[in-house]
């Protein structure tokens, strides 16, 4: 079973209104895959990621996340968004409630999860991503990196069984960005399906089964990191990696 | 509060330039009229003589004597501590009121008397009527702002309709067309109901436009991390958006809520006995209008009173989230 599709999108395109943002896009994540997208500003990448969970809608093609196609009037959404946890780069934490009622609201008001057993989790997984102490705090007493984590244990909390991240660390200074790409490192390796659109390139090599590289809402590249990094086939890929790089 | 900045500034009312000034300008105002009929002239005579041949060095006289009193009491309560000059302006221009309705020589057991059926009929019914409306308004409001940012153009095309016609009419020719135009449709209605739904109806239309900023006040980002966690449209909006929005939302819903009190005076023209109507007709017999109208205006004030301070607690509760 370790073959199984999470998530498959085929021939996906996207518009809006004029702009054709995404084009004929094609892309399977199989159980417990980790997968990179990267890509210049505007080519598409959080368009597609957010289309894995409908807060866009595609207009062509097929989209099926855990057997459930994503298209037309979907009286299941719901169902579908809350296996499916998601990661914003301004985090977008719930500023009225402590971080622990951030915790706790998705499976006590998705999932009728009892308080106490809700607690319970949402403890369980601050200590994963290590800041239990600041529970009870509120978002804004937190700094950057540790919001970013919060965001990703509120996430955990509905057990999803893939997570998709949108730049994660691209909205934090330089020094919190190692805390968080280490929960997500973490994740990665208890076996979480994930679906990374990021830049940080060296975690691309060390977590990622497969790279890809999107520009002009098309996927023109796709390999292993090794493949991807080492041998690049493409000048708009080896452009964008010569840009990055220089660093 | 306002930014304030660390630089230490010298208080302004202890500034050499400020205080001349003050006192050149209070003096000049109060030589400008002439007080020499006044209790002030008569406490003044051992220095002016009679008051009324004293001429312009009579009227300087008590100019200077108003200024120097004005400028010491301003300059000295610039000494206290912020809460404290709070209170004694707060007290001062209390007490300069009083002394204003002095002027009228109320008769107080005229007051006393009538007192107890202006709060036990017109200050219970004003306070129902306006509660009652407020709930309904607010109903209305939330339901007018999702309507109004929705998609659906028929829920569009009516929240807008109906927002533009009731801000668009006086409230009192809303509570004429009420009470008289609903009968002609077939529904007779009481003066009391009428009169909530009048009020109901349009301050709906106004607190629609408040809650449909409020709620444009807060991030798309809410709305994404709230959907993308399964949460439908209603618990979104009343578990995420609105407690967020509130804090836009109260302080103009707290100034609304403090106008319907004083607009529900308004549905006295149909004849229900509220606070206004009573003020007007009690006092009609003796000819002691001043005694009813004073009575019911500190009523009026005092609920506004009660209401303000229930605002400024819940704006308390809702700073918590923000402070770091
Ligand atoms: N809501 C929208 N309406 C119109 N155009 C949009 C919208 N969202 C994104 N776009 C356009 O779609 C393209 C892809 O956007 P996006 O997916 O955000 O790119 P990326 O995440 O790769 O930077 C961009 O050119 C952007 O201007
Ligand atoms: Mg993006």
């Amino acid at each position: 079973m370790s073959a199984q599709a999470i998530i498959e999108a085929r021939a996906v395109s996207k518009w809006y209104g004029q702009f054709h943002a995404l084009k004929d896009i094609n892309l399977t994540v199989h159980k417990g895959e980790r997968i990179v997208i990267c890509g210049p500003s505007g080519s598409g990448k959080s368009t597609l990621i957010r289309c894995f969970n409908r807060l866009e809608a595609h207009q062509e093609g097929e989209i099926v996340v855990n057997g459930v196609a994503l298209h037309g009037r979907m009286s299941n959404v719901a169902a579908v968004r809350s296996n499916v946890g998601m990661v914003f780069q301004h985090f977008n934490l719930f500023p009225h409630m402590t971080v622990l009622m951030n915790c706790m609201a998705g499976p006590m008001w998705v999932k009728g999860v009892s308080a106490t057993e809700a607690r319970r989790t949402a403890l369980q997984f601050l200590e994963r991503v290590r800041i239990p102490e600041q529970a009870n705090k509120f978002p804004v007493q937190l700094s950057g990196g540790q919001q970013q984590r919060v965001a990703i244990a509120r996430s955990l909390c509905m057990k999803p069984d893939v997570m998709l991240f949108d730049e994660p660390t691209s909205a934090l200074d330089p020094e919190m960005v190692s805390e968080v790409l280490e929960t997500m490192t973490g994740l990665a390796r208890d076996g979480m399906t994930m679906v990374c659109v990021t830049h940080e390139m060296g975690f691309a090599r060390a977590v990622a089964d497969r790279v890809l590289f999107m520009d002009a809402g098309q996927i023109v590249e796709e390999g292993t990191p090794d493949a991807f990094f080492g041998n690049p086939r493409h000048d708009r890929t080896k452009l964008f990696l010569s840009q990055i790089l220089k660093h | 509060m306002l930014y304030p900045d660390t630089v230490e500034a010298e208080v302004l009312v202890h500034k050499p330039w400020f205080v001349a000034t003050m006192f050149g300008v209070v003096l000049l105002v109060f030589m400008a009229f002439n007080l020499s009929g006044t209790g002030f002239a008569e406490l003044m005579r051992p220095v002016i003589g009679e008051p009324s041949t004293s001429g312009l060095y009579g009227r300087f006289a008590i100019g200077f004597a108003i200024a120097v009193i004005f400028t010491l009491n301003v300059v000295l309560i610039g000494f206290a501590p912020l809460k404290l000059q709070i209170g004694i302006v707060w007290l001062e221009l209390l007490l300069l009121f009083i002394a204003f309705f002095e002027t009228f020589h109320l008769s107080l057991p005229f007051i006393r008397e009538k007192l107890p059926f202006l709060i036990s009929q017109g200050v219970v019914t004003t306070l129902y009527v306006s509660a009652i409306s407020i709930v309904i308004a607010s109903v209305v409001a939330v339901a007018g702002a999702v309507a109004k940012l929705s998609s659906n153009g028929f829920a569009y095309a009516i929240a807008s309709f109906y927002t533009s016609f009731f801000r668009g009419l006086p409230l009192l020719m809303q509570v004429y067309l009420i009470y008289l135009g609903l009968p002609q449709l077939g529904f007779v209605i009481n003066a009391v109901p009428a009169g909530i739904l009048a009020l109901s109806l349009c301050y709906g239309a106004y607190m629609t436009e408040i809650f449909r900023s409020g709620i444009q006040s807060i991030d798309r980002g809410q709305w994404e991390a709230s959907r993308s966690m399964g949460f439908g449209f209603a618990l979104t909006m009343r578990r995420i958006i609105l407690p967020q929005a509130l804090p836009v939302i109260i302080p103009p819903t707290g100034n609304q809520f403090i106008s319907m009190l004083k607009d529900s005076s308004l549905v006295s023209v149909i004849g229900v006995w509220e606070l206004m109507f009573l003020a007007r007709t009690l006092g009609q017999k003796t000819f002691q209008h001043m005694e009813m109208l004073i009575s019911a205006a500190m009523i009026y004030w005092m609920l506004s009173i009660c209401l303000e301070l229930i605002q400024s607690r819940i704006e308390r509760h809702y700073a918590r989230s923000k402070v770091r």
